[in-house]
C-alpha cells in the first residue's frame, strides 16, 4: 500500500543539471522543494579522487556512472513497421544516474546555440523559401530567439567557469573566437585551454583553406576560478580521464559541487537519492498535478503530493513521465497527432582518421573533455543549402579528449583485428594517428518519435520507451559533406593517410557509442498542437507540471546540448520566481 | 614461433592440469596451464608473484577445459613477438576468469527480461545469456566444432588450425551448436583486448606490459605544464598504475 508524506511546494525530478539549476534558484525562496534522483549521491571527495577514478575499464567499459539498464532501458527500432527490441546492452547513448546526471561524466563542452539553431524553421525559409523543406520533416523554430536567451547563457558560462574565446562581443566580430555566434555582451570567463601539437596544426590547416577556427568553449576551467557562486573550480590538469569520468580536480564543472551544495542553503530543500518517481499523479479532472508517486532505497511505494512538480529528467526521462502518468496528448505516428513522443531527434557524427609521418608525436593521453579547436564554417546556416544539399550543418574539431589504451588504440584500414600484424601496427600507430571530426545537426521527421512500447516493462513493471529513429537521406549527405571537408583539413595539416573513422551507416544502429546528444520528445513552441510545452516550458494540458531540458529542443543542431539546457533552466527559474510562484495557473492560453 | 607453438605438442597438458588443479584445492595458479613447458620461464612478467606464492593470482571461475581453451585463444588474439607481450603473459586469462564471476560477468546491469526475439544488427545483443553464460557455452559449443572437424581440442590443434577456427568464428562461417558464432567470438575479443590494455588492478596487463610497448604513461599524468611543452615531442615514462598510487 502507498503510504501518503505531508505535501510540499515543489518537486524535481531528477538532479543533473537542469534540475540542480532550478533547485539552487529557488533555493532564496525558502519554499519547501523535494528533488528526487533515482541514482546514489555523489560527492568529489571520496567519490571522484584518484587514483580509483582513473579507470578506463570501470568507467568507459563498465559504465559505473551511467544508467542501470536493469532497472530502466527502452526498446529501438529504426522504422514503425518493425518490432521495436529492448536496449540490453548499453551502446549509442549514455544517459546518468545518480547526484550531477550525466554532468558528472561529460566532457564540458559548452556552446550558445547560433542565432538561426533557434529559428530553423523561419530562418530557412527566408533565405531558401518552402520548398526545401522535405515533406516529412517537422522544422520548427524555438519560442524564443537567442537574444531573450543570452542572459542565460551567460549565467551558465559564468557558474560553470567556461573557458574560450569570444568571437562576438556586442556586434564586434573578433578574430580567434567564433565569428559565427551570436552577439554576447562578455568574454568567457577564463581564457581557452591549451593547445596540443594536433590542435596547433589543424587551427594552421583551417586557416589555410579559409575557415575561421577557435577554441572550443569547455567548462573545463583553465585557470583556478571562484564562480558568482562562490564555489572554488580547477584548474584543468589535462590528466586525460574526463569524458565518463568524475573529475577529481573539480575542473569540469558538474551540478553536485556547483549547484546541488547552494540548493541546500535552503533550509527546506530536500533531496532524496536512491529515489525513482515512477509516475506524476493527477486530480480526476486530469487538468492538475496533485503530486508524484516514488519508490525509495527499499523499494517502498510512497506518495509525495506537491503544488508544483517540475521534470528535469534526462530527454528519455522526461517523455517516459509524460507518457505514463497521461500528460499531455501522446503522439501519434499513423495520423501525425498528437505531441508527447513527437520531433526525437539523435545527433549525427562524422570525419576521418589521419596518420601523420613517423617522426610526429601527439602524446593523445594529455588532454581534458573538451579540449579542441573546431570550425563552424559548414555549421548551422553558415553555408549554402541549396548548394550543399540539406539543411542544417556540422561542426568540425581537431583535440585530444583521451589516449586510454583499451578505447584508444587506432589502426590504418587493412589491418587485421588481431595477431602480431595488428598489435605492430597499434605500437606504431599510437603516436601519429589523430581524428578530425565532428557533430553534425539532426532534423526532426514525422517518422522519428517516442512512445510507450506494447510489449516490454521496466523492473517496476512500466511499459519501457519506444524509441523509433533513423538516419533520413537530408543527414546522410550532411555527413557525406562533413567527411569530404575533414578529409580535406586533414590532408592540409600534412597527414599520410586518412581515411574515413567509420563506414557511412545506412542504418542508425543503437551497438556502438555515439554520442549522449538526445534531443526532443517533449518540444517547446508556441502551438498546442505541435509543441507539448508552452514557451515557458508549462504543460499546456497540465498547468502545475513544467518540463525542462533538451527534451524541449525541436530538432538538433551540430554542436552540444548542455549550453541551451542549462540557459533554459535559468530562465525557467526566472520564470517561475517572477510570475508563476506569484500567479499559478497557465501562463499562455491554448 | 609463438609460445602456443612451443607447447602444443606433446605432453598432456590436461591430465597434468588435473593434478596441479586437484592439488591446488580446485583452483589453478598462475601459468598452469603452461606448467609443463617452457611458458612458465616467460609468462610471469613484471608484478606477478611466483606461482604458489601468498597472493598469486588464481583461476576462480573457469574449469579446467575451459582454462585450456581461453588461454590457447587469446595467445593466438596477440601473440607475444619482438614487438611486444602476448595476452598470456600478461594474464589476460586471469582478467577473463575474473570478469566472469563479477558483476559484469554475471549480467547485472543488463536488460534480461523477455521476450528474446532475433533482430537486425542494429538492434544489438538479443540473446538472453549474461556474458558468462555466453562465454562458457561458446567455449563448450568450439570444443565440440574442433573435435568435429580435427578430432581434437582447441589448445590442441597446430596454430594454423587454431587461426582458422578463430577466423570462421569471426567470419561467422564456423557455426556452432548453441551460440551465434559472432557474437561469442566478439565478446572473446573484447574481453581479451580489455585485459590487455587495463589497469593491472583488474588481473591482466601484468607488468603495464602493454603500456609499456604502446609509450601511455597510465593513470598518474597531470600534464597542464607539459602539453605545450610536448608539442611534437614524445613524451615517456615509467607508467603507474593504481596499485603504484594506492
Amino acid at each position: 500500500m502507498t503510504s501518503k508524506l505531508q505535501p510540499v511546494d515543489i518537486v524535481i525530478v531528477g538532479l543533473g543539471w537542469a534540475g540542480a539549476i532550478v533547485a539552487k534558484e529557488l533555493a532564496a525562496t525558502g519554499l519547501k522543494i523535494v528533488a528526487f534522483e533515482r541514482g546514489p549521491p555523489r560527492a568529489t571527495s571520496p567519490d571522484f579522487l584518484a587514483p580509483q577514478v582513473h579507470d578506463e575499464l570501470r568507467y568507459w567499459n563498465r559504465h559505473e556512472l551511467i544508467q542501470n539498464l536493469r532497472k530502466e532501458t527502452l526498446t529501438f527500432r529504426n522504422h514503425p513497421a518493425q518490432t521495436a527490441l529492448p536496449m540490453r546492452q548499453l551502446g549509442a547513448f549514455w544517459p546518468g544516474e545518480g547526484v550531477g546526471g550525466a554532468g558528472t561524466h561529460w566532457s564540458g563542452l559548452t556552446w550558445r546555440w547560433l542565432e538561426w539553431e533557434h529559428k530553423m524553421y523561419s530562418g530557412t525559409v527566408a533565405k531558401y523559401g518552402r520548398q526545401i523543406i522535405p515533406a516529412d520533416m517537422n522544422l520548427q523554430d524555438w519560442p524564443v530567439d537567442y537574444h531573450e536567451l543570452e542572459p542565460y547563457y551567460d549565467k551558465f558560462e559564468k557558474s560553470c567557469g567556461t573557458s574560450g574565446k569570444a568571437g562576438n562581443l556586442r556586434g564586434k566580430k573578433i578574430d580567434g573566437g567564433n565569428i559565427f555566434e551570436g552577439p554576447r555582451r562578455y568574454e568567457y570567463p577564463n581564457p581557452p585551454l591549451k593547445q596540443n601539437y594536433n590542435m596547433v596544426l589543424f587551427e594552421r590547416a583551417a586557416r589555410n583553406l579559409g575557415y575561421h577556427p577557435f577554441p572550443v568553449p569547455a567548462s573545463n576551467a583553465s585557470r583556478a576560478y571562484v564562480n558568482p557562486d562562490g564555489v572554488v573550480l580547477g584548474p584543468c590538469h589535462y590528466c586525460g580521464f574526463c569524458t565518463a569520468y568524475g573529475c577529481e580536480a573539480d575542473a569540469k564543472a558538474s551540478p553536485h559541487f556547483t549547484l546541488v551544495p547552494l540548493a541546500h542553503k535552503n533550509p527546506s530543500f530536500e533531496l532524496r537519492t536512491n529515489s525513482l518517481v515512477m509516475k506524476v499523479n493527477l486530480d480526476s479532472t486530469r487538468k492538475r498535478a496533485v503530486g508524484v508517486t516514488y519508490l525509495d532505497a527499499l523499494g517502498r511505494e510512497l506518495e509525495q503530493p506537491a503544488d508544483l512538480v517540475i521534470l528535469a529528467a534526462y530527454v528519455f526521462g522526461n517523455v517516459h513521465l509524460m507518457l505514463h502518468s497521461g500528460i499531455g496528448k501522446p503522439y501519434d505516428y499513423e495520423t501525425n497527432t498528437g505531441v508527447v513522443g513527437r520531433s526525437y531527434a539523435y545527433q549525427s557524427g562524422a570525419g576521418v582518421g589521419a596518420l601523420f609521418s613517423r617522426d610526429t608525436f601527439f602524446n593523445p593521453f594529455m588532454g581534458s573533455g573538451a579540449l579542441g579547436t573546431w570550425v563552424d564554417d559548414f555549421n548551422g546556416d553558415n553555408h549554402d543549402f541549396a548548394k550543399s544539399g540539406y539543411i542544417g550543418g556540422g561542426g568540425l574539431e581537431a583535440g585530444s579528449n583521451s589516449g586510454t589504451p583499451i578505447g584508444h588504440h587506432p589502426t590504418p584500414p587493412g589491418t587485421p583485428r588481431w595477431g602480431s600484424a595488428w598489435k605492430k601496427a597499434v605500437q606504431d600507430t599510437y603516436q601519429r594517428s589523430v581524428g578530425i571530426g565532428g557533430q553534425g545537426s539532426v532534423m526532426a521527421y514525422r517518422q522519428c518519435y517516442l512512445d510507450l512500447d506494447p510489449t516490454y516493462k521496466d523492473a517496476f513493471g512500466r511499459p519501457l520507451l519506444r524509441l523509433t529513429f533513423d538516419w533520413q537521406e537530408n543527414e546522410k549527405r550532411l555527413m557525406q559533406h562533413q567527411t569530404q571537408i575533414a578529409a580535406e583539413v586533414a590532408k592540409e595539416m600534412g597527414a599520410e593517410q586518412v581515411f574515413a573513422r567509420r563506414e557511412m551507416a545506412r542504418h542508425f544502429s543503437i551497438v556502438p557509442y555515439q554520442t549522449t546528444h538526445n534531443t526532443g520528445g517533449a518540444v517547446f513552441g508556441d502551438e498546442p498542437h505541435n509543441s507539448a510545452v508552452n514557451k515557458y516550458l508549462q504543460s499546456w494540458d497540465v498547468a502545475n507540471v513544467f518540463v525542462v531540458g533538451s527534451s524541449a529542443f525541436p530538432q538538433n543542431a551540430g554542436r552540444n546540448p548542455t549550453g541551451p539546457t542549462g540557459a533554459l533552466a535559468y530562465r525557467l527559474a526566472a520564470t517561475l520566481k517572477e510570475t508563476y510562484l506569484k500567479r499559478p495557473g497557465p501562463l499562455v492560453q491554448a | 614461433m609463438s609460445a602456443n607453438d612451443a607447447r602444443g605438442g606433446g605432453v598432456n597438458r590436461r591430465e597434468l592440469l588435473k593434478l596441479v588443479g586437484a592439488a591446488s584445492a580446485g583452483t589453478l595458479p598462475l601459468g598452469a596451464a603452461a606448467a609443463c613447458d617452457e611458458q612458465q620461464k616467460q609468462a610471469p612478467a613484471g608484478d606477478a608473484k611466483p606461482v604458489g606464492s601468498p597472493g598469486a593470482p588464481r583461476y576462480g571461475f573457469f574449469n579446467f577445459e575451459e582454462v585450456l581453451f581461453v588461454e590457447a585463444a587469446v595467445d593466438m588474439l596477440i601473440p607475444a613477438d619482438e614487438v611486444g607481450p602476448g595476452a598470456l603473459e600478461l594474464g589476460v586469462a586471469f582478467f577473463i576468469d575474473g570478469q566472469m564471476s563479477s558483476g559484469y560477468g554475471r549480467g547485472d546491469r543488463m536488460y534480461l527480461q523477455g521476450p528474446f526475439i532475433e533482430g537486425t544488427p542494429e538492434q544489438g545483443y538479443q540473446l538472453r545469456m549474461t556474458p558468462a553464460e555466453l562465454m562458457q557455452a561458446g567455449i563448450k559449443d568450439v570444443d565440440a566444432y574442433c573435435r568435429e572437424k580435427y578430432h581434437a581440442s582447441f589448445h590442441d590443434l597446430a596454430s594454423s588450425d587454431r587461426n582458422a577456427v578463430l577466423h570462421g568464428l569471426e567470419a561467422g562461417t564456423a557455426t556452432l551448436t548453441t551460440v551465434p558464432a559472432q557474437v561469442f567470438f566478439n565478446l572473446l575479443y573484447e574481453l581479451t583486448l580489455q585485459g590487455y590494455f587495463s589497469d593491472p588492478i583488474h588481473g591482466g596487463n601484468y607488468g603495464k606490459g602493454s603500456w609499456k610497448m604502446l609509450g601511455f604513461p597510465g593513470i598518474g599524468g597531470m600534464y597542464a605544464d607539459k602539453i605545450t611543452e610536448y608539442r611534437n615531442k614524445r613524451y615517456t615514462a615509467d607508467p603507474v598504475g593504481i596499485q603504484d598510487l594506492t
